[in-house]
């Protein structure tokens, strides 16, 4: 059935394979390069348009030393007022980290959220991605306190996800606070981990 | 002719890879916390099957002996990667949720073990019936048990709910899979058996 082995056949076999092998996927993964970048590229588009109120210009990325935060984007209205933000944020969650868009006005109060990325449990945790879902619809315009309700805060947290629910509190959290530090007058290049920090505490 | 066909139908039942071979437990058990994880991910295991069926029998004559498992896992690897990448490019949605649990399909044991037990000593044609076959069991099974969990566990089936609220959230979680899985395979032995 298959071939006698010696050392000669055996390393030139391994090595025909792996380099068949390798050639393929180099092959797949430049024709999939352009695709996968232009889907991830899409869907943030697509989230930050989802967390914020329509109309007006948004911002390309602009970025901010503080705890989890991966950068923002600014939408402001025809006379360059700001209208709202859209905050790229991460916190760690029960399987991993655990990214959102959130959508913050001005004055501190959620607009909308939507997950960018998790590794929650199936079936719980990652429930938090079903946007029709309380926990979901709770985040359009909330303004409460920023902890689950099981530590004295006014989130609803998902059944029986309490540590999933309290990353995504945090990371709404973390969003909140920025954009009250850059509400607050400081300027942009200042928003330093530590004053987000204290706020957070 | 009728051969043939038999290649096909006795990976549903006579051969079942989840029920009767008890093979690939890990993602069976990882996977099917809802009936379309459990379809996407018998789909994605089929594929990796049939494309790497049809190679290993193509090369198993010249591959010497002593490597021939090494170099199976290379093709299997090279064939859950590309499909990784394919669906990272064109289904990021199926990505999303299934992402995690394709690389594991590289040490399924139901792939390494058509091709040890079937695809190396077959012919090209053969082989790949045999990997449709087993590939559609494994579907099957997994779509079966992502039913039973998805409506015990969440009230829903695909998606569509008919209670509201939470179902038994243990069925959800791995005992229910363990349970559910125990289940259907005294089910499908006794059927099986007839």
């Amino acid at each position: 059935m298959a071939a006698k082995s010696n050392l000669t056949n055996m390393a030139l076999c391994l090595t025909a394979v792996c380099l068949v092998c390798a050639a393929i996927l180099g092959a797949v993964y430049s024709v999939t390069k352009a695709p996968i970048e232009n889907a991830a590229a899409a869907e943030a588009q697509a989230s930050i348009a989802k967390v914020l109120p329509e109309g007006g210009e948004i911002s390309g990325e602009l970025q901010a030393e503080a705890e989890g935060i991966d950068g923002y984007y600014v939408q402001a209205d025809g006379e360059g007022a700001v209208v709202a933000y859209a905050v790229k944020t991460t916190a760690g969650g029960f399987g991993g980290p655990l990214t959102l868009m959130v959508g913050v006005l001005p004055d501190g109060s959620v607009y909308n959220t939507s997950v960018l990325s998790h590794s929650e449990t199936p079936g719980l945790g990652a429930k938090c991605t079903d946007e029709k879902s309380h926990f979901r619809e709770q985040w359009k315009g909330f303004s409460g306190e920023l902890a689950v309700s099981k530590d004295g805060g006014d989130v609803d947290a998902i059944t029986a996800s309490t540590i999933t629910s309290r990353a995504y509190t945090k990371a709404v959290a973390q969003a909140v606070s920025l954009v009250r530090a850059i509400e607050g007058g400081e300027a942009l290049d200042s928003v330093s981990g530590a004053s987000v920090n204290k706020e957070e505490e | 002719m009728a051969n043939k066909l038999s290649l096909i139908t006795k990976g549903l039942l006579k051969e079942n890879p989840t029920f009767v071979l008890v093979l690939g437990m890990c993602p069976t058990l990882a996977t099917t916390t809802s009936a379309m994880n459990g379809l996407e991910m018998g789909l994605a295991t089929m594929f990796v099957l049939i494309l790497s069926n049809i190679v290993i029998s193509l090369i198993a004559p010249v591959v010497p002996d002593k490597v021939h498992i090494p170099v199976y896992i290379v093709v299997i690897a090279t064939f859950v990667t590309v499909l990784q990448l394919l669906m990272q490019a064109y289904t990021p949605e199926v990505y999303k949720t299934l992402g995690l649990f394709i690389p594991l399909i590289v040490v399924n044991c139901i792939i390494l073990g058509r091709a040890e037990a079937f695809a190396n000593k077959n012919g090209v044609v053969d082989s790949a019936l045999d990997g449709i076959g087993i590939g559609l069991g494994f579907t099957l099974s997994l779509t079966v048990i992502g039913i039973v969990r998805e409506v015990l566990g969440s009230g829903s089936v695909f998606g569509w709910k008919f209670i509201a609220g939470d179902g038994i959230l243990a069925f959800v979680m791995a005992p229910g899979a363990f349970l559910v899985l125990g289940y259907l395979m005294v089910i499908f032995n006794k059927i099986a058996k007839k």
